[in-house]
């Protein structure tokens, strides 16, 4: 196991009965994640594609011995799914569902703390650890089992980014979507420390935005604190002020959230920053070669 | 979603939040008409649209006569407004605010957002109103002050007081001012805004506490749970291809450049604007068709990419995960035949079902530039751009 999840991980689905969550729970099933069945209130006691359907999570929790939740509900109820997932002591809660209205993540994450759970997301791909356990929507077959982490705000630039390091036979350890929305339950420092902590991890690959300032605290983080190499892209140079580009976190506001001031700053912080997203591969086996 | 001034006034009203009386004009007869009711002799006439900046651009005037009422409201009336918030292009005013006049003896600024590090709702406030605040901001940090809400506590007179004495209130207005904040706060969190702004906040000569301007973003995502907001939408201040491609579940913006891109995923799709620039070239759009795309809305995307007419080329960036390649590829032959699309066509496919993509594109005998990767594809878009400038 590299963070968060691995071969001991039993995943549960909270939305499994629906077209996505089948999917991609079968998916995760097919990577090799333990999976036990999942949630859908009203269809408790059925059986669903070979796995069993409770009406609580409570209930999924106690007959299977899950400890790690992958969320695909609407996101009117996805807040809801969340604390009760919290609520069952679920160690990992992963919410895949995009378009949760905001003040319910501000609601979520102040009932998360001091909680047993840890939630990565919402609006995210999911984590994998490749070779060993996969929660969420991210193509599996891109990945291959080695030892660097990736951490990002965005679903897609993140597949970009290991593809290009699998292209060149560097393995990831495990592989973060935090989520692009502007309360996410895990950020780019908690996920760094345990990246510096495992000792399965050599280096990290970050993928930021503009909007916000979590990239801007990350780096002041890395300078105190990480003695591993982290190699950086931001999204979002090309974009106009004030103008949202698709993610709800990702629009600038005026200040130190343009990708600019994120770059400036994560250089001055030691970090080595890719311009392009195209060169993240390239820059992390540079990195890798000089150690 | 943004809503124009009177609208947010009137919301600002149901909460308990004093504003101006006012009157909402559509033409000059109304708006004289409005001013004449509203009594007084002394009115300010206010262009509504989306954006800041209005005063500078000459869309707030005071009038001390009727018939300045009726020269005003005939110079904003349907005149492009060009603010540092609206675009080169500007915003045409069609509605006008007439609102009563009022002695302001001091002009404060007042603003909640959510402070995203900490998850929390923050007041804004400051005894330096009616100015840009980011200004503020940068140059005298110290006179802005913050304070945090806890979500489960939700507001409480402590955090009222700590912010109307630190902005320098006194007497029977710092009561007046704990009214304001609480209703700002209580409409914040009923009405599920995103950003709420009063810049300025004012006392008056008769120590009354009034929103002088009011600006409100709503959390689009929210919206259902609000009728009553969404009603309030004004269609003619939102750009017809945006709407139309939200329709899709498609996320498109326009931008200045002429290589039109379509791509899956926010980030992946601000990435590939960003290295299209590295390459020299400059993207006409940000368009992510999402995860659900079909063939129809891929079809769509298209549509709406070939509609600009700056567009001389169009590179389509696919990283498959949710999103299958061949869906992709589907959508981009029945695209180019019902569209005949005859700029160059570049697309880079990676990801889940991509040998089915390619050889979907590959069997339709479409013109194709093929990318192997994300730098070939924006080194390709961006040569296919030039000499046809």
């Amino acid at each position: 196991m590299a963070i968060l999840v691995g071969r001991e991980t039993r995943l549960i689905t909270i939305g499994y009965t629906g077209k996505q969550g089948t999917f991609h729970s079968l998916q995760s099933r097919d990577y090799g994640t333990q999976f036990f069945g999942g949630v859908t209130p009203g269809k408790g006691g059925t059986t669903h594609e070979g796995f069993p359907v409770f009406n609580t999570t409570h209930e999924a929790v106690n007959k299977t011995g899950a400890n790690a939740a992958m969320i695909f509900v609407p996101p009117k109820a996805a807040a809801d799914a969340i604390l009760e997932c919290v609520d069952s002591n679920i160690a990992l809660v992963v919410c895949i569902t995009e378009g949760i209205p905001i003040l319910d993540m501000v609601k979520v994450r102040k009932a998360m703390m001091g909680s047993k759970s840890r939630l990565i997301g919402p609006n995210c791909p999911g984590i994998i650890t490749p070779g060993e356990c996969k929660i969420g929507i991210m193509p599996g077959h891109i990945h291959m089992p080695g030892r660097v982490g990736v951490i990002s705000r965005s679903g897609t630039l993140t597949y970009e980014a290991v593809y290009q390091l699998t292209q060149r036979e560097i393995g990831q350890s495990t592989c973060v979507g935090i989520g692009g929305d502007p309360v996410a339950g895990t950020n780019f420092i908690d996920v760094l420390e345990l990246f510096q902590k495992d000792p399965d991890t050599d280096a990290v690959i970050m993928i930021g935005e503009i909007g916000g300032q979590g990239e801007v605290d990350a780096a002041r983080w890395i300078q105190k604190n990480m003695t591993k190499p982290v190699v950086s892209f931001i999204a979002g140079a090309s974009a106009p002020k004030g103008k949202r580009m698709g993610h709800a976190g990702a629009i600038i506001s005026g200040g130190d959230d343009t990708a600019e001031a994120k770059f400036k700053i994560l250089e001055q912080c030691g970090v080595t920053i890719s311009r392009s997203p195209a060169e993240l591969g390239a820059k992390m086996q540079s990195v890798l070669n000089r150690r | 979603m943004n809503v124009h001034e009177y609208q947010a006034k009137e919301l600002m009203r149901k909460f308990g939040i004093k504003v101006l009386r006012g009157k909402v004009a559509k033409s000059v007869g109304e708006a004289v008409e409005g001013a004449k009711s509203l009594g007084g002799n002394v009115w300010v006439v206010k262009a509504q649209i989306h954006a800041g900046g209005r005063g500078k651009a000459g869309g707030v005037k005071l009038a001390k006569s009727l018939d300045e009422v009726k020269s005003h409201s005939e110079a904003i009336l349907g005149k492009t407004l060009v603010t540092h918030q609206t675009g080169p292009d500007g915003k045409k005013v069609q509605t006008l605010l007439i609102e009563e006049g009022c002695k302001i003896e001091h002009e404060y600024y007042l603003g909640i957002v959510l402070d995203r590090s900490k998850g929390k709702l923050t007041f804004i406030g400051s005894a330096e109103g009616g100015v840009e605040i980011e200004k503020v901001a940068a140059e005298t940090p110290d006179k802005i002050i913050k304070v945090a809400v806890d979500a489960a506590a939700g507001y409480s007179p402590y955090i009222g007081r700590k912010l109307a004495f630190a902005m320098g209130m006194k007497g029977d207005v710092v009561k007046d001012a704990l009214t304001f904040f609480e209703g700002l706060y209580n409409l914040y969190v009923n009405c599920d805004c995103t950003a709420a702004e009063i810049n300025p906040l004012v006392v008056t000569a008769t120590g009354d506490v009034l929103a002088l301007d009011a600006k409100l973003n709503f959390d689009d995502n929210a919206l259902f749970r609000h009728p009553e907001i969404e009603a309030l939408r004004d269609m003619s201040e939102e750009s017809k291809e945006e709407l139309e491609a939200h329709e899709y579940d498609l996320s498109y913006i326009s931008l200045d450049g002429n290589i039109g891109c379509l791509v899956n995923g926010a980030g992946l799709a601000m990435g590939t604007m960003d290295i299209i620039k590295l390459f020299g070239g400059s993207p006409a759009n940000f368009l992510d068709v999402g995860g659900g795309a079909t063939k129809e809305t891929v079809e769509k995307a298209f549509t709406i990419i070939l509609r600009d007419p700056k567009v001389k080329a169009i590179l389509v960036n696919i990283f498959g995960g949710i999103m299958k390649c061949d869906i992709i590829a589907e959508g981009i032959v029945a695209a180019a035949r019902s569209l005949g699309i005859k700029v160059p066509l570049v697309v880079r496919l990676e990801g889940t079902n991509v040998a089915l993509g390619k050889k979907i594109l590959g069997d339709s005998g479409l013109q194709i530039i093929a990318a192997d990767d994300l730098s070939d594809a924006a080194k390709k878009v961006v040569e296919a751009t030039k000499g046809r400038r």
